[in-house]
């Protein structure tokens, strides 16, 4: 017999199931307990960088809205840094980069206000275009689900984008394509996100 | 000097696939294709980064967090562990949240409709941070089984629903915890679609007769990993390099 290697094993998951609400965002849930609950404000009212909103909706396998999924976003700034002790550079006083999005339970949309990140440097070199990273936990799906927003409007940059250049067919990197529309003076960014099928989103085991 | 790396593959052999069809909503929720897998970047290898400011000291007793006339009713339980990485270090800082139905199985939600009653002095949820050693408790009622519109006759067994941040984006779990002894663990489609025993006896916290309070609180004790990561003894060009 060989030696034993001493590690554990990672806690497994199991779905959020239908209530997450009120553990995640007891407000959505109905009633208020907590000073101030977490995960309202992404960007912070310091922070430098163009202000965006970004709408959409969460799709299953019969094009049903998924209404009860909850959303987590996890960004650098506008210049690349990410709130986070182990990424080099400073960011803007109360700027956390974290948000959690919940959908409209009638319409299934769902939308968030933020900045637009900016490019972060990845392995080896690079550089990744500006995207926001996702993780989706809904009742019916097992273990949280992960991908990535990145912006129309980076074509150069979303060409030279190591991980998107991993994804062998480009008609499935264009599901992680926001779409930049202006409303008045607004910028918002539309983002649907597919679990099942057609045009299904890609999403990562990272 | 070593320094922190990147975070051990995800074990996906032991975790529950996205298609678990005994689990009917799991049908429709889970992709076709395959997961597509990354190399570990700032974006991965960073996350949101919480501290005492960010909650109150009540957030982790759920028997006082939401009481207004009185305690709520049920089993007075304690739910103590630690958080700890795979290579069984420690983590601090880790912020942890749960939610969870009342001793009747019912829900805080408008969205729940099952017949028990809601009580009136229980929400249903708490947050607490792991200090230098890992470890956190919270005290509130052992929750009720409850029915769902799986089956017609499913029955959830009693659970907390676990959420836990590490250091990193890709620490990021959601679970759920289960209770020594209860029969309908076994039975359960969600709790099945772990495909390892051992990862189930995982999720499954035990009585901790020593962590009790005489004359007060039965205590569980569940404790959490989340994804270690190497050393880097030999530069594995992370970032910029």
């Amino acid at each position: 017999m060989a030696q034993e290697l001493d590690y554990l094993k990672e806690t497994v998951a199991q779905t959020a199931g239908p209530f997450v609400h009120i553990g995640l965002a007891p407000g959505a849930a109905g009633f208020d307990i907590y000073r101030q609950e977490l995960g309202r404000d992404i960007a912070g009212p310091h922070a430098g960088g163009e202000r965006i909103r970004i709408e959409g909706h969460v799709f299953d396998g019969t094009d049903t809205p998924v209404k009860d999924v909850l959303i987590e976003a996890w960004q650098a700034n506008a210049a690349g840094i990410y709130a986070h002790p182990e990424h080099a550079g400073e960011v803007e006083e109360g700027f956390r980069g974290w948000g959690r999005i919940i959908p409209d339970f009638d319409s299934g949309v769902f939308g968030f206000d933020t900045l637009k990140p900016g490019a972060v440097a990845g392995r080896s070199g690079t550089v990744m275009a500006p995207h926001i990273n996702l993780w989706l936990v809904a009742r019916g799906i097992n273990i949280g689900l992960n991908t990535r927003l990145y912006f129309s409007d980076e074509d150069a940059a979303n060409r030279t984008d190591p991980v998107l250049a991993l994804i062998e067919q480009p008609a499935r990197r264009d599901t992680l394509i926001a779409r930049r529309e202006l409303r008045g003076d607004a910028v918002v960014y539309h983002f649907d996100i597919r679990l099942q099928g057609d045009g299904e989103t890609v999403f990562f085991d990272i | 000097m070593p320094k922190p790396g990147e975070f051990y593959q995800r074990d996906r052999s032991i975790q529950p696939p996205a298609l678990a069809p005994a689990y009917k909503t799991s049908v429709t929720r889970s992709p076709n294709y395959p997961l597509l897998s990354l190399e570990n970047t700032a974006s991965e290898i960073t996350g949101p980064v919480f501290g005492q400011g960010d909650i109150d000291a009540i957030d982790n007793d759920l028997i006082k967090n939401y009481a207004h006339t009185g305690d709520p009713i049920g089993e007075r339980i304690i739910v103590h562990g630690r958080v700890l990485d795979e290579n069984r270090n420690p983590v601090k800082g880790a912020l942890i949240e749960i939610w969870q139905a009342n001793a009747g199985g019912r829900y805080r939600h408008k969205k729940d409709s099952y017949l028990a009653p809601v009580d009136p002095n229980f929400g249903g949820c708490g947050r607490t941070l792991s200090d230098e050693n890992g470890y956190y408790f919270f005290r509130t009622v052992k929750p009720g089984a409850y029915p769902w519109r799986n089956q017609v006759n499913s029955w959830r067994p009693a659970h907390i629903h676990v959420s836990v941040f590490g250091s990193a984006f890709a620490q990021r779990l959601v679970t759920q915890l289960y209770f020594e002894g209860d029969p309908l663990i076994a039975k359960c489609p969600i709790v099945n679609a772990v495909p390892d025993a051992d990862a189930i006896a995982q999720l499954i916290a035990r009585l901790d007769l020593n962590a009790s309070i005489p004359l007060d609180s039965i205590a569980y004790k569940f404790d959490i990993v989340l994804r270690g990561r190497r050393s880097t003894l030999f530069e594995n060009r992370l970032e910029g390099n």
